[in-house]
């Protein structure tokens, strides 16, 4: 008897503390009217519960840090109520914290991580009078829209602070993973570095992990032991920037500001902007006019910055992003058009020749400069 | 001295002697780094085997620890808070899975389960309040690499070993204590009885339930310093999760070490080189998913090896994880 009593008083603490310990689903009702100007909007806007999953926890200070600044943002806005849910794992897990949300009420999804991706797409089509947004993958529904930012703009201009500031004329790149995206990524950075460095050797160490502080941080350090004088990263951790400023090295971070995190050794960021589009799309939403599409916007429509440079930026630097910034505005920079020349020397895209979204949004194959393997 | 030991050490020497050619002494120093969250973790729960607890609770009881020693050491701005605030956090923690396996006889697994997942997320509910903060620079100074006199001066092993910050000291100087703890004192051999056979040692006199509660507790605080080794010293800035399953691999080092402090040293060195090697092997042509594999493989070599060799030494305590009836004897 004792024994049952006790199993099942473990057991209960296994259900209790778990549902106790993650930061519940908090739901942060935002009824004040943020501006003036605006009150008429919040009267429909205040029965529309928008719903955010993200892939790790606010805490990570990056990727789903910034998400949540844009959900936070959506709240001062318009007004609505948000619910919220974190370190959803991308497996069918995400389909049952789907439907709890949409139990509670909620009427717009934001799923914020690609390997969400097939799930949302099958449960929108269970869910038609549910708008589904999901951050960073191909697939679209009647109501299931994809969207993402083109931050390898903000990446090339990173790319050209890193490039003026190095002196070893060789920068570290601490990568996630070798797929398009993180690809596209350095290949960026790496020609924005070589616009004003020609010189310029990219080294990339790939972690095999997106949330891991302390191996990446020993990743940066692997780097700096083999010569980088400067830290860029692709991962939603702030590790790296500790290397760089442990070792009196130079850092990029990613993602968010993180200036306050490596005040000695950090430059600048490409960082994500995420407010304005959720704010739109609920809009849509509120209003009826929501209609599934495939967003992919850069610099132009503010939903990828590059953080204002701090005090560690080499001289000159402000001038050469503010120039590249308005050359990429107006089109005449557009970063992936020819000649491109692949490691080896080959040429990969003529002269005059764009890239196409397509051919961006698959690219397999690093630039003349970047010194690193993608395994296929 | 044992054959066994005299071949240990060949092993350790060749080892370092290929890291230091072929990786450099910069490598090494990073091996000792990011094994040192692992050696904590490790003898924590060799001292819990010991006593006849398997608790797997250790990655909660780490991230318990890494955010108690965050908040300690972040709101105090006093490096030593850090340390204490994470050990009373860890044993903390360690005291609910041994009231409910000691006290209430619970199933052991299931209550260490039970600890992780509480633990991960108090660790993450109470961390909110650190989200985007750093430790004070005084505290991150004091954890600064300091030199051993004349040990620091020994070629190569001196840089490696003796040129590092306090708490990888501390972890030294943990594993020797244990060591002789286990198996040089009196009441280490009864700790031992208590693991191996509890009613023998219980009809000797010994009081088990305390040896059981103490060593638990022992354990959880080890556990906690590993975790805020990861939070305070290696990245002093508020990262949820920072443990990132360290404390699983921690579980399988003790075995790996065939529950001897010594072997653990070995064990989580090995095992932190393992997992930072492939940084430094990637401009080899070698595939990345293997060396990703490496630390894994290498365990199942081991563990492979080390089954083969049946000796009584080599094999876990007789009562681990039997909850002890006075009564059923």
């Amino acid at each position: 008897m004792k024994k049952l009593i006790s199993l099942l008083l473990a057991l209960t603490l296994v259900v209790a503390l778990a549902g106790c310990g993650k930061t519940p689903e908090t739901e942060v009702p935002n009824n004040e009217t943020p501006n003036n100007e605006t009150p008429e909007v919040n009267e429909a806007a205040k029965d529309m519960i928008v719903g955010f999953i993200y892939v790790g926890p606010i805490g990570d200070g990056g990727y789903t840090y910034a998400h949540d600044q844009g959900r936070l943002y959506l709240e001062e806005q318009l007004g609505v109520k948000t619910i919220y849910k974190e370190s959803v794992p991308e497996t069918q897990d995400v389909e049952q914290e789907i439907r709890n949300m949409i139990d509670q009420g909620a009427t717009a999804i934001f799923a914020t991580s690609f390997g969400y991706m097939d799930y949302v797409a099958k449960i929108s089509k269970e869910y038609p009078e549910v708008a589904f947004f999901h951050c960073s993958g191909y697939l679209t529904t009647d109501n299931m829209a994809n969207y993402f930012g083109r931050i390898y703009q903000a990446r090339y201009l990173s790319g050209i602070v890193a490039g003026l500031k190095t002196e070893t004329n060789e920068i570290g790149y601490v990568a996630a993973f070798p797929i398009p995206e993180v690809v596209r990524g350095i290949n960026a950075f790496t020609l924005g570095a070589q616009s004003v460095n020609p010189d310029v050797v990219v080294k990339v160490t790939w972690t095999s992990t997106w949330y891991d502080p302390a191996k990446e941080k020993e990743a940066a350090i692997a780097l700096l032991d083999g010569g980088v004088d400067i830290i860029a990263q692709h991962q939603d951790t702030t590790g790296p920037q500790q290397a760089a400023e442990e070792r009196g090295a130079f850092s990029i971070g990613y993602n968010t500001d993180m200036s306050t995190m490596a005040p000695k050794a950090y430059m600048t960021a490409p960082i994500w902007n995420w407010g304005p589009y959720y704010v739109a799309q609920t809009q849509a939403v509120i209003d009826g006019t929501f209609t599934s599409h495939a967003y992919w916007e850069g610099m132009a429509e503010d939903i990828v910055r590059l953080a204002p440079l701090t005090a560690n930026a080499p001289e000159g630097a402000a001038e050469a992003v503010d120039a590249a910034t308005a050359k990429i505005l107006d089109g005449s920079e557009y970063i992936f058009e020819g000649p491109l020349y692949d490691q080896a020397g080959e040429v990969k895209v003529a002269e005059g020749v764009k890239m196409t979204d397509e051919e961006m949004l698959s690219i397999n194959w690093f630039v003349k400069g970047v010194e690193g393997k993608i395994e296929q | 001295m044992k054959k066994s030991s005299v071949l240990w050490t060949i092993v350790i020497c060749l080892l370092l002697i290929f890291a230091k050619i072929f990786m450099g002494t910069s490598f090494l120093v990073a091996v000792v780094i990011a094994g040192t969250p692992l050696l904590f973790a490790t003898l924590g729960e060799l001292i819990t085997e010991r006593a006849g607890n398997l608790n797997l609770g250790v990655e909660g009881m780490m991230l318990i620890g890494a955010v108690a020693g965050f908040g300690a050491g972040f709101i105090t701005k006093n490096p030593i808070m850090a340390i204490i605030g994470a050990v009373i956090a860890g044993a903390l923690a360690a005291l609910i899975y041994g009231f409910l396996t000691i006290t209430l006889r619970a199933n052991q697994v299931v209550s260490g389960l039970a600890l992780t997942i509480f633990g991960t997320g108090l660790s993450s509910y109470l961390g909110t309040n650190f989200i985007g903060q750093k430790m004070p620079e005084n505290v991150i100074a004091f954890y600064d690499p300091i030199q051993i006199p004349l040990l620091s001066k020994i070629p190569v092993i001196g840089q490696v070993f003796f040129v590092q910050d306090i708490f990888v000291y501390f972890g030294y100087i943990m594993a020797i204590v244990l060591g002789i703890y286990l198996f040089h004192t009196k009441t280490g051999l009864n700790l031992r009885a208590v693991g191996e056979n509890p009613s023998a040692a219980d009809a000797s006199g010994i009081n088990i339930n305390l040896y059981k509660y103490v060593h638990i507790l022992i354990g959880g605080a080890l556990c906690g310093l590993g975790g805020a080794y990861l939070a305070v010293v290696e990245v002093p800035q508020w990262q949820e999760n920072i443990t990132a399953g360290r404390g699983w691999i921690a579980i399988a080092l003790v075995i790996f070490c065939k529950w001897n402090p010594y072997k653990a040293t070995i064990g989580a060195y090995l095992f932190g080189g393992l997992s930072i090697i492939g940084f430094r092997l990637q401009h080899l042509n070698i595939s990345q998913n293997l060396l990703d594999m490496l630390p894994y493989l290498i365990t199942i070599i081991v563990l492979v090896i080390s089954s083969m060799k049946k000796s009584k030494e080599n094999s876990p305590p007789k009562g681990l994880s039997v909850p002890y009836f006075r009564e059923e004897r």
